[in-house]
């Protein structure tokens, strides 16, 4: 029965249309919805070809077609007719584009993609986008193109090679076209030749991996595209000299962020802090609650809820590190074991506490569109949430400097760590200046956890991955100084990303502990100690 | 610690009972929540559950820990087992390897358990192991693992090597058509294992060693700049790339965070994942992760009776509608199940005939067929890919056609090559090499 009104429906509606290709158009749609309805992995086979076929039909809906299948809005029947659901939840005809009021959510059922299909999808989409009337999707098409290089695409490219204006995305084509060419067959050698020359030009790991899969062979294409690997190998060197920098100071910063914190209250009040990493973890939870409460109450502005959750962070973990200054550390001070002992203790109830409010998973904390993706400089890789954080990370000390050598509060904390008799004589109330130097140094490292959140994971257990690391920079850079805290984490972040490579992560981690003690044997103090009496103190 | 004393004062010493008392109560608030319906007549069977419930593990391993209350509450409603009422008794070794071994003593020695489900890393069962065959205890084991190990006492309801990592490389290169291999890995001992029976493997299939790499990253990683760019370089030698990680629990996030923003895409270069389930993803934007892989025996996006009903129970045993299910959560659920259908065919909680009447018994996985525990103390499973949709659920892309068999003892390894286990009588042997017709290890009278 269902065959039979099946018919029908495809009667009705490829007789009006009868259009040249109208064979394996509908080949490719029946091809499309079949498939969708049988689950094997050949189904995904079928489904590619489907897609491929309606690319090259001239179909002029192909394109929104392929394009919901992209997106996942593409829909079969079991009548095999295909759905394209609209983003207000009603389903249209995917053939025609004519709305299908009768079809509901039950009925249909999505059709569903791999990686392979996808790839088809990527490329099919790049030829069909060619033409489109904006420059940026051109230059997407383009991209996509040079991606898929399927030798399909090169008449289609030729077309909009010669109407193409904008000089960035014609640049684009012709390295699409020369991707396309090296895996067409029967193309003349000054063709090949020359499309070794223009991926040579471009230079990227993308070109050199397209050269290279030809340099195996012999003649002289496959001359001049060993010649081109080498020539960009060169250059690629130079860049990935530069990207082990970037990559450094990225490490750097995030160490700077975690340690900053840690260089207030080990470094300046001089109090072994392993509840440090657990103030860290309940800034990235702040980060957490405060994108859950705008998702809910402010969806207009979740886009900036980062910027929101950097001074809650700090207000919630100076609070947690005030109650704590007064609660705990203050019958503590002058007793450095006990402080370690008891700040450890601490570490592992605040842990406790957080595992019981929010359970033992990880929490999804998401990053804004402005800070995913990367920034393509030359051969140079700067992705946008490492990008923030060094920038982040020095704002951070840079106010935190200022702070201490700028504000009343600053020149009284100065004051009490460096002669806490003569402070109280002068009429500071040295309780609440040490009280408040926690709370700052714990603030900090909330601040820190608001950064960390972007990269690590949001779980009780953020905290203790870095309380080593925080506690080597601080000693490295030299006790109570920022300058040393800060060129201390450059140095352990840049020293390790460039044994990385060569060593392995794990070997790494264990030089880089190996030169620190080393290091520390030879000058205690760290890289710039304390000078004058306050070292006494 | 003598050492310690003078220097400790008496007030310190008090300010650290504070803290461990604290931290006491809130483990005793988490045992007081376990069902303990202890007042039934005619005594009770007791279940040992032997989870982290903290430490860098209890993101995993409370889930498990949950799903065990539940299987047992289920069961107790249906009426108990051989006329009595089954007894949860909960511990928290902490993520600590040394206390997994301490609480396994517990349980069997002082709290008698019937038997045990437990354990999530391959070290903390290596620990527990001895323990479990000087007592002769049960313990199930719901976690795929590197194979390598067949115990009298340990019953392995997670994928060995073969029901898991080589299914998913055999998808790829037939698939995705991938000449060129990333083994990423966590250091310890699953990764190491696996990557070793993976490298064999892929020689054998004619895969040159230059076109391998092997790198391993410390517990927790969080930078992976340099390695996924590494990654990314390896795979521009114009053959087809993929990565199979090993990468363990928490540095998954910022690894695929790393992938999505340095736009690696699936179709560029695929990752097949061994240790990433819905839990895990629960905590990550999977947007740009879509289309990378995860090869289990199981999926929440299962398409069956049977899975809806058990994702139905638990959403309302936890009151929950967010939780997720995952692989090792259907482990625990085969393992509970042939349990309690081994001790009702041994007619008696003893361990002995109890291993002896589990072989052979067969119960309905989630995934519309029968699992069947084999000799070796392994089970049957079929073996799933899927794909990472936006959502965190997987797309099931490819399905073997029928049950896979386990191989505790890999064939790719030289050493191991000729071993089996068989646990039947007359055999009765964990590593029975057939070359030489002698058991070499595991032998029990």
């Amino acid at each position: 029965m269902h065959r039979i009104i099946a018919l029908l429906f495809l009667i009705i509606l490829v007789l009006p249309a009868s259009r040249s290709h109208a064979d394996t158009t509908d080949d490719a749609y029946d091809e499309l919805s079949a498939s969708a309805l049988a689950i094997s992995p050949s189904s995904f086979d079928s489904v590619r070809q489907g897609v491929e076929q309606l690319a090259v039909s001239g179909d002029p809906r192909a394109a929104v077609v392929i394009g919901a299948l992209h997106d996942g809005m593409l829909f079969a029947r079991d009548d095999h007719l295909l759905f394209i659901q609209q983003p207000d939840g009603s389903y249209a005809d995917a053939r025609t584009g004519v709305p299908a009021k009768d079809v509901t959510d039950d009925d249909v059922k999505s059709v569903r993609v791999n990686n392979a299909v996808r790839s088809a999808i990527d490329a099919a989409l790049g030829s069909l986008q060619l033409f489109a009337p904006d420059a940026p999707t051109r230059l997407q098409a383009a991209s996509a193109v040079f991606t898929s290089h399927d030798p399909a695409a090169l008449p289609a490219l030729d077309k909009a090679l010669a109407k193409e204006t904008n000089p960035e995305v014609k640049r684009r084509m012709e390295q699409a076209k020369a991707a396309a060419l090296l895996s067409a067959p029967d193309v003349s050698q000054a063709d090949r030749l020359a499309a070794v020359a223009t991926l040579r030009a471009r230079g990227d790991q993308d070109s050199r991996s397209l050269l290279s899969a030809l340099a195996g062979q012999t003649g002289p294409v496959a001359d001049a595209a060993s010649a081109a690997v080498v020539s960009i190998d060169h250059v690629l060197q130079i860049w990935s000299l530069a990207q082990s920098v970037y990559y450094g100071v990225s490490l750097g910063s995030v160490l700077l962020l975690a340690a900053a914190g840690l260089a207030i209250t080990f470094g300046v009040m001089g109090v072994i802090n392993m509840a440090h990493g657990e103030m860290v973890m309940i800034g990235a939870y702040v980060t957490f609650v405060v994108q859950q409460l705008m998702h809910a109450y402010l969806p207009s502005l979740y886009g900036i809820s980062l910027l929101i959750a950097v001074p809650m962070a700090f207000l919630v973990s100076g609070g947690v590190g005030v109650v704590v200054e007064r609660s705990l550390i203050r019958w503590l001070y002058g007793r450095p074991l006990e402080t370690l002992l008891a700040t450890w203790g601490l570490s592992l109830v605040l842990q406790q506490v957080v595992r019981s409010l929010f359970g033992a998973n990880n929490q999804q904390v998401d990053t804004p569109g402005w800070m995913s993706g990367a920034y393509q400089l030359g051969g140079l890789t700067l992705t946008w949430n490492r990008m923030y954080i060094i920038l982040f990370a020095f704002l951070v000390v840079a106010a935190l400097m200022a702070a201490l050598r700028y504000t009343p509060l600053g020149l009284r904390m100065r004051a009490v760590t460096q002669n806490r008799r003569m402070a109280a004589a002068m009429g500071i109330r040295t309780p609440w200046i040490d009280a408040l130097t926690f709370g700052l140094g714990s603030g900090i490292a909330g601040i820190a956890g608001v950064a960390l959140s972007q990269i690590d994971n949001v779980s009780p257990n953020l905290g203790q991955g870095y309380i080593i690391d925080s506690f080597m920079v601080v000693v490295f850079g030299g006790v109570g100084n920022l300058w040393g805290t800060t060129l201390g984490a450059l140095t352990l972040g840049i020293v390790n990303k460039f044994l990385e490579p060569i060593a392995g992560a794990v070997l790494a981690k264990i030089v880089v502990l190996v030169l620190l003690i080393l290091f520390v044997q030879r000058r205690p103090r760290g890289m710039f100690p304390l000078k004058g009496r306050a070292v006494e103190a | 610690m003598a050492l310690d004393e003078p220097i400790l004062s008496r007030r310190g010493l008090g300010r650290l009972g504070v803290a461990a008392a604290t931290i006491a109560a809130v483990g005793v608030v988490k045992a007081a929540t376990s069902p303990a319906d202890a007042q039934a007549t005619g005594g009770t069977i007791k279940v040992g559950i032997l989870h982290s419930l903290s430490g860098t593990m209890a993101i995993s391993e409370t889930t498990l820990k949950d799903v065990m209350l539940m299987l047992i509450e289920q069961q107790n409603k249906k009426g108990g087992l051989l006329g009595k009422k089954l007894e949860a008794v909960v511990v928290d070794p902490a993520s600590n390897w040394p206390l997994f071994a301490e609480k396994a003593r517990q349980l069997i020695s002082v709290d008698k358990v019937a038997a045990t489900f437990g354990c999530w890393t391959s070290v903390s069962r290596k620990s527990v192991l001895p323990v479990f065959e000087e007592l002769n205890g049960i313990l199930f084991y719901p976690v795929q693992y590197e194979g390598q190990e067949c115990s009298r006492n340990v019953f392995y309801t997670g994928a060995a090597p073969n029901q898991q990592a080589i299914p998913a490389v055999d998808y790829l290169m037939k698939e995705n058509k991938v000449k060129r291999w990333v083994l990423a890995g966590t250091d310890y001992v699953y990764p190491r294992t696996t990557n070793q029976i993976l490298e064999a493997y892929l020689k054998m299939k004619g895969v040159a060693p230059d076109d391998i790499m092997i790198n391993y990253t410390p517990f927790g990683q969080s930078d992976w700049q340099n390695i996924v760019s590494s990654i990314k370089k390896f795979g521009s030698a114009g053959k087809k790339t993929a990565v199979v990680s090993t990468i363990n629990g928490d540095a998954n996030v910022p690894f695929y965070k790393e992938l999505g923003n340095q736009g690696i895409k699936a179709t560029d270069i695929p990752v097949v994942a061994f240790s990433v389930g819905e839990e895990e993803l629960a905590g990550v934007d999977t947007k740009p992760l879509l289309g990378h892989l995860a090869a289990w025996n199981y999926f929440e996006s299962v398409d069956t009776k049977e899975n809806k009903a058990f994702i139905k129970e638990w959403k309302a045993f936890t009151k929950n509608p967010k939780r997720t299910t995952n692989d090792p959560m259907e482990a625990h659920y085969i393992g509970f199940n042939m349990w309690v259908k081994g001790v009702e065919k041994a007619g008696t909680t003893d361990p002995d005939a109890v291993i002896d009447a589990l072989i052979g018994v067969s119960v309905p996985n989630l995934s519309g067929g029968y699992s069947a525990l084999m000799p070796n103390h392994h089970i049957t499973k079929p073996v799933l890919i899927g794909e990472i949709q936006p959502d965190g659920q997987f797309n099931i892309v490819s399905e073997t056609p029928g049950l896979v068999v386990a191989q505790e003892w890999s064939p790719y390894v030289d050493d191991t090559k000729d071993l089996i286990g068989d646990w039947r009588a007359p055999l009765k042997c964990g590593a029975f090499n057939v070359k030489t017709g002698t058991c070499t290890a595991g032998k029990k009278a």
